[in-house]
């Protein structure tokens, strides 16, 4: 292998996970940290860390220059970004490949090519993937009349947003035009790029999404599906594979939809492409591709027993694709819940803070991928995400009941955190059913008593 | 033969970069120990001939964490702590001399280092007033935000 050091451009659960494939790989880690990340858990970790600025993640996460400097200076082989942060600004693979620094992810030009989710959607005509009905609209009569085909309630979505983020609700069509001048506004702001578009919106869906894997040549592998519709404001909270009660056509359909995405763009790297499914009209739509590892990956790991951090460094190395699509077997069902710093007596507005006490659930089938230890710090610039406990188990029920007992048995002392949130959806007819659609974290949650005092939590 | 201050400073950062905990080095009269205190820690050495400038040199942490509460004598000796992640320069230019040397006299504007990010360069001014006592960032090599650069006895 090429690659000999790497250079991790990320901090929290994620730096630890690709910090341990790393050690299994016998490849030294460089980890770039924050002031506030220098007695991490990743830190101690890793190989050598090195301080590139103050906490605020504009003077540090995201210095494309600093990260870059970093690796050349500390002569690792490779930067790998995580999720979030630079994962997906092409800046920073763009600089990689200027200076000569493998970047453990696809090319600034694929990534380019799904960020702006109005191009993304055109790959998606173009490789026959179905889009939600919507489009593009250049002047506001062009909007008001697509608005009329489209009906209402329909979103406008920034052009440069995605998960989740810039997209504005609208439901009776003599709000659009207000709705599109403050959706454009603020997506100038926010992402820097002012363009919308429009797409009908689906009331009950759900979020199936399929990860793959590219060799940057043009084959493309996929590992399955995942199905993450247990979300609160578009935040996934809950995710599971395989997805619960899909017929076996449509099951094959997303995952070859999104091998077909993907081998146009002949993708690199790991990927994951999102899905709307439709299911009383057994119909999905093409959301978004997601351009790097996802925090969800671990529930794909457990059913497939595939590294996936080890698979990206494979492709990074110039490996190619190491395994055939027959190569891939699913065993079993995963479901995953995030555990996050956060008050649900408050809204679930972030809670920083020190991590007095930590006890991680541990047991047969279950994973936990985390930083936080007894002492650790939940600091407020960042995102409050703790850790992700992940069930497996041969069948969804034996998953379930292990994962409910996991979170019983968490212990998380110091700061607030959404594992009362968590035992609620696990302890729901709904979701023990199977197959909940986006609006059922919201349901849980109308239906649910808010106090302080939540059973032995927190 | 000897052994200059840039010489131990590239053999510090040969073994800190290796796999080896310990060095012993004899060389004309000469010995030079370096041990790797913990895993963590950067590599430290000492020198048990030398000049005052290769004293400097050796009793500079080679590039990891900055000294916290250094443990000078003197409470009137201030760390100079860099605002930037980047490589140190003490020189305007290659084969210049060095913007301060021990015993400079700065002022808050004086020009201390630049620091380099990815060709960019930032000029590092002293931001107090006083005498340089001691330079522990090494020239060429990677400072971290916040690593000390330099120390200065402030006056008035």
């Amino acid at each position: 292998m090429a690659i000999r050091r790497i250079l991790i451009a990320n901090r929290g659960e994620i730096a630890v996970r690709v910090i341990r494939t790393c050690r299994a790989l016998g490849i030294e880690t460089v980890l770039a940290v924050s002031e506030e990340d220098r007695d991490s858990a990743p830190a101690r970790l890793a190989d050598r860390t090195v301080c590139i600025g103050p906490a605020r993640p504009s003077e540090s996460y995201l210095k494309v220059e600093a990260i870059v400097h970093a690796a050349l200076g500390t002569r690792a082989d490779a930067i790998h970004p995580g999720y979030g942060f630079l994962s997906e600004r092409p800046a920073l693979a763009r600089m990689c490949e200027a200076e000569g620094v493998v970047f453990i992810g696809p090319t600034a030009a694929q990534i380019e090519a799904v960020g702006d989710k109005l191009r993304a959607r055109s790959e998606a005509e173009a490789a026959e993937v179905p889009v939600v009905p919507g489009g593009a609209v250049a002047s506001m009569e062009e909007a008001v009349a697509a608005a009329r085909t489209l009906g209402a309630p329909l979103l406008v979505k920034a052009v440069g947003g995605g998960g989740g983020r810039g997209m504005k609700r609208v439901d009776r069509l003599e709000d659009l035009p207000a709705a599109m001048e403050l959706a454009a506004a603020e997506a100038g702001a926010a992402f820097g790029d002012a363009r919308v578009y429009l797409e009908r919106f689906i009331a009950s869906g759900r979020h199936v999404e399929v990860q793959v894997l590219g060799d940057g040549k043009g084959r493309v592998i996929h590992l399955g599906e995942r199905d993450c519709s247990v979300q609160r404001r578009y935040q996934k909270l809950v995710e599971e594979t395989p997805a619960p009660g899909l017929s076996e056509a449509l099951r094959q359909s997303l995952h070859a939809a999104a091998v077909r995405f993907a081998e146009r763009l002949s993708y690199r790297g790991a990927g994951t492409v999102e899905f709307l499914v439709d299911r009383t009209r057994d119909a999905f739509y093409f959301l978004e591709m997601n351009a790097r590892i996802q925090v969800e990956h671990p529930v794909t790991e457990a059913v497939t027993g595939v590294d996936l951090v080890a698979e990206q460094i494979a492709i990074a190395d110039g490996a190619g694709l190491r395994l055939t699509q027959s190569d891939i077997r699913l065993h079993g069902c995963a479901i995953e819940c995030r555990v996050n710093a956060e008050d649900p007596a408050n809204d679930f507005r972030p809670s920083p803070g020190t991590v007095r006490e930590a006890q991680w659930p541990a047991g047969e089938g279950i994973r936990v991928d985390t930083h936080i230890a007894p002492g650790s710090r939940v600091p407020p610039f960042y995102d409050s995400l703790m850790g992700k406990i992940i069930a497996h188990g041969s069948d969804r029920m034996t998953a379930l009941a292990r994962l409910r007992q996991a979170i019983a048995s968490t212990r998380l002392g110091g700061v607030a955190t959404n594992l009362s949130f968590h035992a609620s959806v696990l302890d729901h007819p709904e979701f023990q059913a199977g197959g909940v659609d986006t609006a059922f974290a919201a349901r849980v949650l109308e239906g649910w008593p808010v106090t302080t005092e939540r059973a032995h939590h927190g | 033969m000897s052994l200059t201050a840039a010489d131990v400073a590239e053999i510090m950062q040969l073994v800190e970069q290796s796999s080896f905990d310990e060095l012993t080095l004899e060389l004309d009269g000469m010995k030079l120990t370096l041990r790797r205190g913990g895993a963590a820690e950067p590599v430290s050495g000492t020198l048990v001939e030398q000049t005052a400038s290769v004293a400097a040199a050796a009793v500079a942490a080679p590039g990891s964490t900055p000294v916290a509460a250094p443990s000078r004598a003197d409470p009137n000796v201030q760390d100079i702590a860099s605002p930037l992640f980047g490589t140190f320069y003490r020189a305007p230019r290659p084969g210049a001399p060095p913007f301060v040397e021990i015993g400079s006299t700065v002022e808050e504007d004086t020009v201390v280092a630049i620091i380099e990010v990815m060709k960019l360069m930032n000029t590092v001014r002293a931001g107090v007033r006083g005498t340089v006592t001691e330079i522990l960032a090494r020239d060429g090599a990677l400072l971290e935000y916040g690593e000390t650069i330099l120390r200065v006895r402030m006056t008035g």
